[in-house]
């Protein structure tokens, strides 16, 4: 079952709970993109902070989720 | 996954300076992704060596456990993981991938 943008937002917000979490579809309905903004992700290189939303969403990353264009950043006043 | 497959994937990750595992051949990419960064590094000319997946389940699976990163492409310098396609594009956007490359470029 392919989860909706905002399911995907939802399962980084319960990993992530101060994450600024935006996800749309780009293609079809498992085609997503997403940005992601979290001071979790402070001092963190840009592949262990796509790491981390990877681990939040488990499963459906390998099963459900086609394709992912992600960004991540950390919020402004902390970078 | 095999462990030959994982002892594969490190002697190529290894032995070669710059390593890319795509979908497809940098002459014929077969996925979009792995088409941009193939002509993100065209643009830096430097030598890489691409690794078709989608020839071997083996080396397509274990990738994605030697890296612990789920997609492909995937970029590997001197040995270390540099990321996917959006992280590429990223540091191609930034100036990070040519400082990175820059001392790999073949004098002209």
């Amino acid at each position: 079952m392919t989860p909706t943008p905002e399911q995907i937002a939802d399962m980084i917000r319960s990993h992530l709970p101060d994450a600024d979490v935006e996800v749309r579809l780009y293609s079809g309905n498992d085609h997503f993109e997403m940005s992601v903004i979290s001071a979790a992700f402070i001092g963190k290189t840009r592949v262990a902070q796509h790491q981390m939303v990877y681990a939040a969403l488990g499963e459906q990353m390998k099963q459900a989720i086609h394709a992912l264009a992600l960004k991540t950043a950390v919020p402004k006043e902390q970078a | 996954m095999t462990d030959s497959a994982q002892q594969q994937i490190d002697q190529v990750v290894k032995g070669n300076d710059v390593v890319l595992f795509m979908k497809g051949s940098p002459d014929f990419p077969q996925c979009g992704f792995s088409q941009r960064v193939t002509a993100i590094l065209n643009e830096y000319g430097v030598p890489y060596a691409a690794v078709n997946v989608l020839l071997s389940d083996a080396i397509r699976q274990g990738i994605k456990a030697y890296s612990d990163w789920p997609t492909i492409p995937q970029l590997y310098i001197k040995a270390e993981f540099i990321g996917g396609c959006d992280i590429i594009s990223e540091m191609h956007a930034s100036g990070e991938l040519k400082e990175l490359l820059a001392p790999l470029q073949k004098d002209a």
